[in-house]
């Protein structure tokens, strides 16, 4: 990496400067998805791609996410490696026989004869105001499945680095672009580079417990952490970024030296993504060094409302995440 | 931009001058006041957006008044609606309260759906309204579920499904015509049809010129109509609501309009001219219905013009009332998401 030409900018122009890039260098790489042309997506995220790339690669579909799906799927069996936008994670309910029946399954099905090289990118997560239907973190659903892998970027570097990887990876992958990091800022290198999808990081290191966040609650936990550092309690953050694959070994390695680990999401907690991440701590050689029991702050087990006091009440915030990680910390202590 | 835009072959208003005649004077009057009341609404919500206390998203149908208007005045109260994300019109129209409407949209404890669901997702099940759906296309198979039932209890209602444009190229809308056709089901499919899913005209996503056209894959009668006319809805959409009724199944009413405002909130408008929107804004529903009105000697302009302040008065009413009610308080939400 050459640091040289590192500037600041937005998750959002990170996630569109891998596609540009991409798409440069590989003309079978193209966007399928709806208003991503003239529109620039939903949340902007294309914005000017059809200018440099064209209606074909940047290519605007009727409101169908099962066809999208479809095509991008197939596609991709064609050996094209297709990034398909869909424009709420929520309407992945719409696109999932595709997804989950036919991408995900026909590699092994048909024998590992064809590969199925695909990105699903999807906006997810609450704190926008749009309710039940445009809000969810629908991961756990996805984590279930083999054939899929599952990435969930927290920051601008993350983002673009395991973007370019995703696209050229020869499985679906999905891609969670959580709505309200599309404005964080961050250091970016200029150039290509790529963050292998297994491959767990630190986030910021610490000695009295371990918190485990990825996607929005990385930047919770950290300002979390901040604020617990004032009161002599260090907390070290370790963000999965992939889900699956998932990199066990960072994780196991900063829970047996804490020996204390809060797991945090904003999907709901009951059968949830932080149930897994607790069984491989449980099962692991961390399990010896454990302290206290495994904690999990998860989403509410609501759908998300409308209201704004409502909605942020349904998902852990900063002030939930220090009330947890303190209790943890002093537990049995 | 540059797509090619076909001119949808719309059935001319045949039966205006003599649904002037026939209509009672009460029923013209209510056509006016609801259309009134939904701009009314609707500019209201806007500014209260714009003034930063409203935290989420709304879709306006600022120009789509006539549609939702002019079919839910062919209903009995006792019949039912289901419709989509702009569906402001659609819940007025049905006899919403607009205190508990504007308290819905304020995300107030005491709005419709206590504050859960927000604009996007009205519902007024006591009342008719078995609610919006933010999902494009969502509310359509759930309408053949509610038909179903009505099929099954051998109940009179009728039930009118709403969608836009964009969503009927999803799948959920060909599964839902199909089945619905192939039962005989009470329910009229009224295509909210405003030209343009968010920035996709319908030229760039359907091969045909009509959307009613769709209607001949289930067999069942399809329309397309103006609907910016409040009459020439009504009159297509009576046809269809006694069709229903009378068990002989559902139809396909396409009522053409145009949305003034940006898709939600507020957009680019990249996606089309400033040209085409003043176009659509001089064929504005509610002035050409008062015109017709006035000229028609039905009523006079300034009958009509009380009609419009009352109108005015009652949202800014409403909205005052409205944003001194109580927030709800996140406690137990969890004993709300499972019935007892
Ligand atoms: C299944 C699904 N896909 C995409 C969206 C995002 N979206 C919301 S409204 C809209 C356009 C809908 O167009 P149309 O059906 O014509 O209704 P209109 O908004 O024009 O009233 C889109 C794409 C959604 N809410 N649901
Ligand atoms: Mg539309």
């Amino acid at each position: 990496m050459n640091t040289n030409h590192t500037r600041e900018i937005t998750y959002l122009e990170a996630v569109r400067e891998a596609m540009i890039q991409e798409m440069r260098l590989n003309k079978e790489v193209f966007l399928i998805g709806e208003d991503v042309g003239t529109y620039g997506g939903a949340f902007g995220v294309s914005k000017g791609m059809l200018e440099e790339f064209g209606p074909e690669r940047i290519r605007d579909t009727p409101i169908s996410e099962a066809a999208i799906a479809g095509a991008a799927t197939g596609a991709a069996l064609m050996g094209m490696r297709p990034v398909m936008e869909v424009m709420f994670m929520d309407f992945l309910t719409i696109s999932t026989n595709q997804l989950v029946n036919q991408a995900a399954k026909m590699r092994f099905m048909f024998g590992g004869k064809c590969s199925i090289p695909m990105v699903i990118r999807a906006p997810s997560g609450s704190g926008t105001g749009a309710a039940a239907q445009h809000s969810q973190s629908l991961e756990a659903w996805f984590v279930n499945v083999p054939g899929i892998k599952v990435v969930a970027p927290s920051s601008p570097y993350d983002a673009k680095g395991l973007l370019i990887a995703a696209i050229r990876d020869n499985n679906p992958v999905l891609f969670m672009e959580h709505k309200l990091l599309y404005r964080l800022k961050g250091p970016v290198p200029e150039e290509p580079y790529t963050i292998p999808l297994q491959s767990a990081e630190v986030k910021r290191e610490g000695r009295d417990l371990t918190i485990v966040a990825y996607s929005i609650m990385v930047p919770r936990a950290l300002e979390a952490a901040e604020k617990l550092a004032a009161e002599g309690i260090e907390v070290e953050v370790v963000d999965p970024r992939s889900l699956k694959p998932l990199d066990k070994e960072t994780i196991i390695r900063s829970v047996s030296k804490t020996g204390r680990v809060l797991i945090t999401h904003e999907a709901p907690g009951t059968g949830g993504y932080g149930g897994e991440l607790a069984a491989v701590i449980a099962g692991s050689a961390a399990f010896d060094y454990l302290d206290a029991p495994i904690r999990r702050l998860a989403g509410r087990d609501v759908p998300i409302p409308y209201n704004r006091t409502l909605e942020q009440a349904a998902v852990p915030q900063v002030e939930d995440i220090v009330a947890a990680a303190r209790e943890l910390a002093q537990e049995g202590r | 931009m540059t797509a090619q835009k076909t001119k949808a072959n719309i059935v001319a208003t045949s039966g205006s001058h003599r649904l002037l005649k026939e209509l009672p004077h009460a029923k013209l009057t209510w056509m006016l006041q609801r259309m009134c009341e939904i701009r009314y609404f609707e500019e209201k919500a806007e500014d209260l957006y714009m003034r930063g206390l409203v935290h989420g998203t709304m879709h306006l149908s600022i120009g789509q008044e006539a549609t939702s208007v002019g079919s839910i005045a062919t209903l009995r109260p006792e019949d039912l609606i289901i419709h989509h994300h702009r569906g402001h019109g659609h819940t007025i129209a049905k006899g919403a309260d607009l205190t508990t409407m504007m308290a819905e949209f304020l995300g107030k404890e005491t709005g419709y759906c206590r504050g859960r669901g927000g604009s996007m997702h009205i519902a007024d099940i006591s009342g008719g309204n078995m609610g919006a759906t933010g999902v494009v296309g969502g509310g359509i198979p759930t309408a053949v579920g509610i038909a179903l039932a009505l099929q099954m209890r051998r109940s009179e209602q009728v039930l009118l499904s709403y969608f836009g444009d964009g969503a009927t190229n999803e799948g959920e809308f060909h599964e839902s015509l199909n089945m619905a056709s192939t039962w005989k089901l009470p329910v009229v499919f009224i295509c909210d049809n405003n030209q343009y899913g968010m920035s996709m005209h319908v030229s760039r996503v359907m091969n045909i010129a009509n959307i009613s056209e769709r209607a001949a894959s289930y067999g069942i009668p399809g329309q397309s109509v103006d609907g910016n006319d409040v009459l020439a809805v009504y009159e297509a959409v009576l046809g269809a609501v006694e069709h229903a009724r009378s068990g002989k199944g559902p139809s396909l009413i396409d009522c053409v309009s145009y949305r003034w405002r940006g898709h939600s909130k507020s957009d680019r408008n990249l996606y089309r001219t400033q040209e085409e929107i003043e176009e659509w804004k001089r064929k504005c529903p509610i002035r050409r219905f008062k015109k017709v009105l006035i000229e028609a000697v039905v009523m006079t302009d300034s009958e009509t013009e009380a009609i419009d302040q009352t109108a005015k008065a009652t949202i800014e009413h409403a909205a005052e009332v409205a944003q001194t009610f109580p927030e709800p308080s996140p406690e137990h939400m969890e004993e709300e998401v499972y019935a007892l």
